[in-house]
Order: C-alpha cells, then structure tokens, then sequence
C-alpha cells in the first residue's frame, strides 16, 4: 500500500471516529437535558386532577370530555407510573374507568369498567398511538412521558418565547409507535417542556403540542395547565385544560388495582 | 349597397393596402403581440383534482367538502393484488399486502391505510379483550390458521367485496390521503410513490396482477389523457389540415401561410388561458384543436377567392385585397357568431367547459385577426403563380341541387320536415351517462386498472351519507342504532351495492366480544351508556392511524355510512341515491334524513346541473345569433327564419345519437351553444348570397337559389368538410368528454348542411309561394328592417 493511500485511510478513519464521538456527544447531551426535564418533578409522589378535554374539527365545531386523572409516581427509571382516569362527561360514559401501568418498552397494561356492563376488561393491545376518546391526543402524549420510552439527540440552542430553550430530538423505542420521532423544545430555567412537534411515520410533521400555563407547586414540581395540539393534517386540534391540582393526597399501589376500578366514581 | 356596407367595404380595402405595404411591420407587430400572449402559457398547470369539475357553488360540492370538513378527505389510493392463477389468498398474498400496506405509510400525505393483514380484529378470552393486526407474517403462518384468518375476513361486513374478493384471491389495500393542496404538484409526487412501491412489488414478484386506481389515479390522469391527445390528435390534426389546405389551394405558399395563421392562433388561445391563470384540463387542451379547425376556415375564404380572382387575370396583391373586401363582413360576422356561441360555455357550472369557451373565443378572435392583417402581408412576400383561365361553365352539382329542391318544394319540405322532428323528437331519450373512471378511455392506464379493480373486488364508486342522531352522542341510542342498521341492511339488497361500511358492524362484534364471544350476542347493545362505553372501549385501543375518526363525528351526533357500488351507470346511481333518501324518509326518524354524497355522486348529477345551467346559456346565445342575423341579412323575418335550419340540425344531432349511442354525458349540456355559433355559418354564406340575388340582382326567389348554392355551395361543402374532419378527430381522444363533444359536433355541422341545402331552400320557396297568394302584387315576403 502506498503512503498515501494509507494516509488517506488513516485520514478516513479518524474522521469517522471524530464525527462518531461527535455523535455520541449529541446524544448524551440530549439524554442529559431529558434526563434534568423528567427529574425536575421528582417526588411529586402522586396527584389527582380534572381534567376538561375541548376537541375542534376542520370547522371549528367543538365537543368537550370531562375526567380526573390519578397518577401514582413510580419509584425509579425503569417502571412507568400508575394512572387512573374516571370519565364524568358526556353522561353516557360517566364512570367509566380506565387504570393503566404504563411500561417503558412493553405495551402498556390496561383495564377498563365498564359501569353499563358492570364488568371490568382487560385490554390487550400493542397499540399506544392512537386518539385518545376521539381527540388529537394519543393516550401516551399526554400521561407518562417516562425517560426511558426513548433515545434522544441534542440539536440546538434556542429562544422560545420568554425562555432559552434547548432543542432535543428524540425517538420512540417502542416498536408500534405511530410517530418516527418528536422535538422537543425544553426551557432552560426551569427544565419544562415547552414544546413538543410530533413526526408521523413518513417522517412528516403531524402535530404539535403547546404548553401552556405552568404552574409551580411545592418543590419546584411544574405543571402544565393548558396542553393544546394542533393537527397539521386534518386541521383538527384538542385542548387539555386542567385544574384543582393536588399532590401527595397519600394514594398508593392499593388505589391502583383493578379491584378499585367498580369504585371509583 | 347601402353606405354602411359601402363604407366597410372601404375600411377593408384601406386595411388590407396598409398591411400589404407596410408587410414587415405587419409581421413583426403581429408576432410581437402574439408573442406576448403566448407566453403566459407558463402560468398553466393541469389540474390534479378532479373538482376541477365543479364550480365553488355546486350544491353536490359544496355538500361533500362539508361531509369532508366533518370526517375527513376521500382522496385514495387503492392497490389491488391478486395471486397467480386467481389462486385462494396464500402466505405469498398476505406477504405481498403487509408489504405494501407498510411501505404505503411512506406515501406522502398518506393518513390511513387499511388492508387485511392490518385489520383490527377483536376477540375476546373470559373478560380480556384483544386488538390485534388480524394477519401479521402471514408467510410463516400454517396454512390452516392463514385459512382460518382468510375466512375471517370473508365473514366480515367491512372487510367482503372491499378489501378481499369473495374467492379470496385478490385483495386490496386502500390508502386514504389528505392533500394540504397548496402545491399543485402534490398529487403527482404522490402517485409517483405509489407507482414506485408498484413497480417494486412487480419486480419482486413477477407472477402476481397488480392493479393501481382510486380518486389520486384519477386526478393524475388528467395531464396523463390531456399529454396523450395533445401528443396523438395534435400532430393529426395538423397533418389532415395540411393536406386539406393543399387540396383545395393548390399552392404550398398559401398552405404555408395558412400554418402560420393557424399556429398563431392556436398560442393565442393557449396562452389566453394563461392570462386568466386557469388549471388545464383534457377539455380545455381541445381549444388548441378546435381553433385549428375553425381558424382555417378564415384563411381558406380569403385564398380561394384571391385564387379564383387571378385565374380570371387579376394581379396579385391587387386579387388580395379584393379578396378581403369581399369576404371581410362574411368572416367577422362568422366569427362573431362562434364566438358568441363558445362565449356561451361560461353560463356552463363546470369550469373546464368555462375554460374551453374562452380558450376557443380567443383564438377565434385570434384567426379572425390574423387572417385579415397577417394572412395578406405574408401571402404578398411569398411567390404566388396561378395562370389565369377560363372558368369552366358546366352545370355543376350544386345546380342540380337546386333544381331538385324547386321542382317539388313541398316535397322536399315535408320529407326532410318529417324526418328532423321525428329525429328530434327522440333527442330527449337519451340518457345522462357520466361514470367517472370511464371518462378515460382503455389507452389510459388508470381506466385499465380500474376495470381490473372493479371485475375482482367488485366495490368500488363510493356513496356516503352522513346520518345525524338527535342530540350530542346520540349516535350511541338504540333506536339510532337500530335504524341505521336496517338502513345498512336495506342497502346490502339493493342492486349493484357490494359493500357498506357501518358503524353498526362494529358495535355487534363488540357486544359479541364483550360477552366472552358468545355468537348469540352479535347484535346491537340495548342501551345508550353500553354503546358509548363500548365506542370509548374500542377506540381506545385502536392504533394510529386506524381511528373511528373519519366516521363518527366530533360531538358523536353523526356517524358516515358508505355503500360502495359496482360497475354501475350513472341511471342506476341515481335511482340508488333517491332509493336511499326516500327510505330514510319512509323509514326514519326526521333528523336522520339525508342525501347521497361524494365524487360518484357529483358526477351522476354533473350533466343535469350543466344543462340547467347551460339553459341560459343556450337562449342568449341563440338570441344574439339570431339578432346578428338580423342585422347582416337586414331582414327580421329571414333572421328569425334562419334559426330553423340552425337549430334542428342539433335536436336532430341528438336524435342520431339516442338511435346509436343513446348514453350522454357532460358534453350533451354544451355542443348547443358551441355548435350553433359554428353552424349558422353556413347560412350565413348561403342566405347573404340569396339575398344579394334577390335584392342587388332581382331575382326570383327560385333563381335566388340557384345563385346562391351555386356561388357558395362549394365553399360551403369544404368548409363543412374540415370542420366535420376537425371535430371527428376529437372522438379519437383519450378522455370521454371531448370523444362526445367532437362527435355531437361533426353529426350536427353534417346535419346542417344537408338541412341548409334541402330544407333551407324548400322552406324559402314554400313560404313564398303562400305570401304570393296572399299579396299577388309583390313576390317579396321579407319585410325589410333598414
């Protein structure tokens, strides 16, 4: 081999060593940023909170949902939180109950009571990114957003409204999700997410999520109380409007078995 | 003469003098102007959407973009694959479609894909419910459970004659789009993936048919059609007219300049549609063709008159203008008359015919121009040679003619009366036929695949309805429910309805599948909280993608049902759709009513709402045509006489055509107005002549006649002749409307000639005859208007 053609290769491979290290750094750095964002409210511990869904059509015609949502915090990283969703409005769904374990990797695992059939179901299915109720939501945009579920990509700095924001791409690890990957837009103060664009499966911008009103509870524990999201697609939005917070109301596993579901309203 | 004609007369001459001298100005400018109209050709684009097709305020549009807004858009693709050997559905089938249903996500603007494998089957174990895709690998499945899955899918009312056949050897997958329709080029960057994932699949396996059609084919076809015939009819045309020139000129100067003008015309009509920015269809691109036809005729007037001049001796610029002295009123008026009848088309609810309208009047206007400015100046720089010589005196066939109409006026008159109105009688018996995938004829790959489409899986023209319930969520109430059931079920007997999809199918497997699968319970759930909480339960587990958002509204205050027919015309739709209101009206509650909606829809009306709007159309122009008439011939009752031979040529047109086609579509609404601009022309030339016998000459109304087709009955015939020949080329397009429309065309300028050399003169010497008795002193019926 020529010197030169070795020089040339020793070239090449440093240079695809240096762009890999680079790579790397990215990516570590946008774990981080997650990492800082989905710690910042640990130990809330759980929360209760009503929750008003407005949807919109491509003709502004609107259609709202009433629920209370009940979230136990999971203890580390590698298990999902524990929720449970009692529907109130419209009547006709009134008490009926949704508990759901969300896992990092796996499907979640879901039951529904059913009041009419006075019975409850366990639902088994791979499928996590479809509307939530007939919104733009899909069930997982808006409950957990476990750190795990994803493997993340810093790509830059940016001003976001009244914040600076750091911009991290992140990419689903869950085989049957709908979306190829989501930016989020992160402030850098207090480590919410402000922001969140969602890419469907040809990689074309679906929707985006505002978030909008937060509000801080007690140790530094930020919540959102406007979530709005908007379909490019279908011209179609939702908004989640939340109130009556509460945090630490002393639930536990206990509250988040099946056994509970009949209960609950 | 009186001292208007005289003094246009003198306007032509100075005219024709002034281009003759200043030649290479008159070129140049011409050009020039020419130029800068036909540049704007670069503001066209064709159009990609078949609502080109309707104006915004089509009541069947405007109804269906409200039925979109609220589910969602029904622009698809659908893949059609089908085994080697019409085989039963195998594991090499069920590969095949999980491969294109997953790569057909990647098509831009994708929103939806259904196919077999990616049905969500619902089954139930004790009280855990499963949601799953109903085939995944299913080339690694053993055939007995690949069977089992199969039959499935045979006993699934949303899945039989829509997404597999009944024999299960082919299947479809169905992709639903959601154009942003900001850029034109969408679709056509969308068909190109789907044609890419075709091509991939074909390559992969070489044995299988595949078949690639919905509404996004369709849209794309109308430049593919529209390319075609401007590939193949133009270059035709062109040739028929070169040859048709050089026959009756004999003189490759004048066909030369005769190409020129037309070519000229023809950019000035195109680019025309250009200035006013509109989206090019296959009927608009026929302007192009139907100026070539019609601008000739200018050019071909002005040279045979010059020709004849010099044979007797005249000199040739001098022969020239002469020439357009002569002929300069007969050719505005002529042209005027087309113009006003082609101007008509925008009275037409559909804008393609708006366009070809427009398109047309301005090329006409075009020939017109150049024929008389351009034509001269050129014609002087080329060399030009006829020998003078005598002209010949026998008795030529027109006399003949003549003399056979003035033997046996009556005769004549009853004959070809008789025969007109029953021709025309029957002109109200054919039947509005616009299927849309038939617009495109076999030439066209779209049509090919569609007709594979509809011969394997059967459904395929979609008729949605959307059906309210009485309050918000009402969609969950029994007797909603119930109603919508026996609504779907009626619909599953009528004729030629494959396939509907109801909300109600869905909830009976749930309610089966709520009861650990017990078959007893496939039924609707009794009350308004089960059915909701059923809804909530099921779309709760639906995948991306795969949502009951398209069919249930926002509030749940509405579901969609969709039947989808077969090979099916226009007649049968049409009875469907007023079939189903009338049911509801029968049958339902009064919120539940509703009418039929979607693209099939839209064109089973289209040819109604276009003669209804058309109508308007047709009485100005025929009053204008008519007042044109009266003001050339300077006779009232010759103008308003005149309208008979123009007008039953087109109601006898029809009547040809319930004889031996009987089927019509679009085009039916617009040949009146069009043809009678180009028809009348001809009595123009023949009434003016009889007049000038009558009035300048003092003739007898019988020798009128004679002197009349005989000076005008040759032109008359060639300039029938190409214009027959132009608008025959028509019917070789690829896209049905413009096959209708140059095919009525050709039949009534046929049909008028005959009625202008048998029934014109007839009716001019029958009347005659009665008013002479009348008023024995003066043979003279016509009671001058100036």
């Amino acid at each position: 081999m020529s010197h030169l053609l070795k020089s040339i290769l020793m070239y090449s491979i440093s240079l695809l060593l240096f762009s890999n290290a680079i790579a790397e750094e990215l990516e570590a750095k946008g774990y981080e940023i997650a990492k800082r964002s989905d710690h910042s409210d640990r130990g809330f511990s759980d929360s209760v909170v009503k929750l008003n869904m407005v949807l919109r059509n491509a003709t502004g015609k609107e259609s709202s949902r009433t629920l209370e949502i009940q979230t136990l915090e999971a203890p580390n990283d590698d298990v999902g939180d524990k929720s449970l969703v009692i529907f109130d409005s419209p009547r006709d769904i009134n008490g009926t109950a949704l508990l759901s374990y969300a896992k990092i990797i796996d499907p979640d695992d879901q039951w529904l009571y059913l009041p009419a059939l006075k019975r409850v179901k366990r639902i088994s299915s791979t499928n996590k990114s479809g509307p939530f109720v007939g919104s733009e939501f899909a069930f997982e945009d808006f409950t957990s957003t476990e750190l795990n579920k994803y493997s993340y990509k810093w790509l830059r700095e940016e001003t976001c409204e009244e914040f600076t924001c750091d911009v991290v791409e992140r990419y689903p690890l869950y085989e049957n999700s709908g979306y190829t990957r989501q930016i989020a837009w992160i402030d850098q103060s207090v480590y919410q997410t402000r922001r969140l664009d969602f890419y469907d499966r040809k990689d074309s911008l679906l929707k985006t999520l505002d978030f909008k009103d937060y509000r801080e509870y007690d140790d530094g524990i930020w919540r959102s109380h406007k979530l709005s999201m908007r379909n490019h697609q279908t011209e179609k939005s939702t908004d989640l409007i939340y109130s009556d917070y509460e945090f630490k109301t002393g639930l536990n596993d206990n509250d988040f078995n099946k056994g509970v579901l009949k209960r609950a309203r | 003469m009186d001292k208007l004609a005289k003094q246009i007369d003198q306007l032509a001459v100075t005219w024709s003098e002034w281009t003759i001298r200043y030649r290479w100005l008159t070129i140049i400018i011409s050009l020039l102007i020419v130029g800068f109209i036909a540049s704007h050709m670069r503001f066209l684009d064709f159009a990609t959407n078949y609502r080109v097709f309707f104006s915004g305020d089509n009541p069947d549009l405007v109804a269906f973009e409200d039925f979109q807004k609220t589910y969602t858009k029904n622009d698809n693709f659908l893949f059609v694959i089908q085994a080697k050997d019409e085989s039963a559905f195998d594991g090499e089938l069920s590969e095949i479609a999980e491969r294109i249903t997953e790569e057909a996500w990647q098509i831009p603007y994708a929103i939806r894909v259904d196919s077999i494998p990616n049905f969500q089957y619902t089954w139930a174990d004790g009280d855990d419910l499963t949601v799953e895709d109903l085939i995944k690998n299913g080339n690694q499945l053993p055939p007995e459970i690949l069977q089992n899955k199969v039959d499935i899918a045979l006993a699934e009312p949303l899945l039989k004659n829509f997404l597999i056949s009944r024999d299960s050897s082919t299947t479809a997958i169905n992709v639903v789009l959601q154009y942003p329709e900001k850029e034109i080029d969408e679709v056509p960057i969308a068909v190109k993936h789907a044609r890419s994932i075709a091509a991939g699949i074909e390559q992969d396996y070489p044995d299988i048919s595949l078949a690639l059609t919905g509404l996004s084919m369709m849209n794309n076809s109308f430049a593919e059609s529209g390319l075609k015939d401007m590939a193949t009819l133009t270059p035709l045309m062109y040739l028929v007219l070169i040859i048709v020139t050089f026959l009756s000129l004999r003189s490759i100067s004048a066909t030369l300049a005769t190409l020129v003008v037309i070519i000229l015309s023809t950019l000035v009509a195109i680019g025309a549609g250009g200035i006013m920015k509109i989206l090019l269809t296959p009927v608009s691109l026929t302007a192009s063709t139907i100026v070539l036809t019609l601008a000739i005729a200018d050019s071909i007037h002005i040279l045979i008159t010059m020709r004849d001049l010099m044979r007797s001796g005249t000199e040739k610029n001098k022969a020239l203008v002469e020439s357009i002295r002569i002929n300069f009123l007969a050719i505005t008026i002529t042209s005027i008359t087309t113009i006003v009848g082609f101007l008509a088309l925008n009275f037409s609810d559909s804008p393609p015919f708006n366009h070809l309208g427009n398109m047309t009047a301005a090329g006409i206007a075009a020939a017109w121009a150049l024929s008389l400015f351009l034509l001269p100046a050129i014609i002087s720089l080329l060399p030009l040679r006829i020998k003078p010589s005598p002209t010949k005196t026998k008795k030529s066939l027109f006399l003949k003619l003549s003399d056979f109409v003035i033997k046996q006026p009556v005769k004549v008159l009853v004959v070809t009366g008789s025969f007109s109105l029953i021709l025309s009688a029957l002109a109200f018996t054919n039947t509005l036929n616009d299927v849309w995938t038939k617009y495109f004829d076999k030439s066209i790959q779209f049509r090919v695949d569609t007709d594979f489409a509809l011969e394997r899986i059967g459904a395929f023209y979609p008729i949605e309805f959307s059906i309210n319930a009485s309050e918000p969520g009402g969609i969950s109430h029994p007797e909603y429910l119930n109603k919508l059931d026996e609504f779907a079920q009626w619909m599953r007997t009528q004729p030629n309805v494959e396939h509907v999809f109801s909300l109600t199918d869905i909830m009976k497997r749930l309610n089966k599948n709520m009861h650990g699968d017990d078959e007893s319970y496939y039924r609707l759930p009794e009350d308004t909280e089960l059915s909701a909480q059923y809804l909530l339960l099921y779309e709760l587990s639906l995948p991306y993608g795969l949502d009951l958002n398209d069919r249930i509204n926002i509030d749940k205050s509405a579901t969609r049902i969709t039947a989808t027919m077969g090979d099916i015309t226009t007649v049968e739709t049409r009875e469907f759709i007023s079939n189903s209101s009338q049911w509801l009206e029968q049958n339902a509650p009064e919120y539940m009513w509703t009418s039929g909606t979607g693209a099939t829809q839209m064109f089973s009306y289209i040819a109604k709402r276009n003669i209804e709007s058309m109508l308007k159309g047709n009485v100005i122009a025929v009053s204008l045509i008519a007042l044109i008439l009266i003001l050339t011939l300077r006779s009232f009752s010759l103008g308003i006489l005149s309208i008979i031979p123009n007008a039953i040529p087109i109601l006898v047109t029809f009547g040809i055509w319930a004889l031996t086609v009987g089927m019509i579509g679009i085009a039916a609404a617009t040949v009146t107005a069009t043809s009678l601009g180009i028809v009348v022309d001809d009595t123009v030339h023949l009434l003016t002549k009889f007049l000038r016998g009558r009035r300048e000459k003092g003739y007898s109304t019988a020798d009128s006649i004679r002197y009349s087709l005989n000076t005008v009955g040759k032109a008359v015939t060639i300039n029938t002749f190409i214009l027959a020949v132009g608008f025959s080329i028509l019917t070789m397009s690829s896209f049905k409307m413009n096959q209708e429309l140059g095919a009525l065309t050709a039949i009534a300028i046929v049909a008028a000639l005959i009625l202008d050399f048998l029934l014109l003169p007839a009716l001019l010497l029958v009347l005659d005859k009665k008013s002479s008795k009348k008023n024995s002193t003066q043979g003279n019926i016509y009671v001058p208007s100036a």
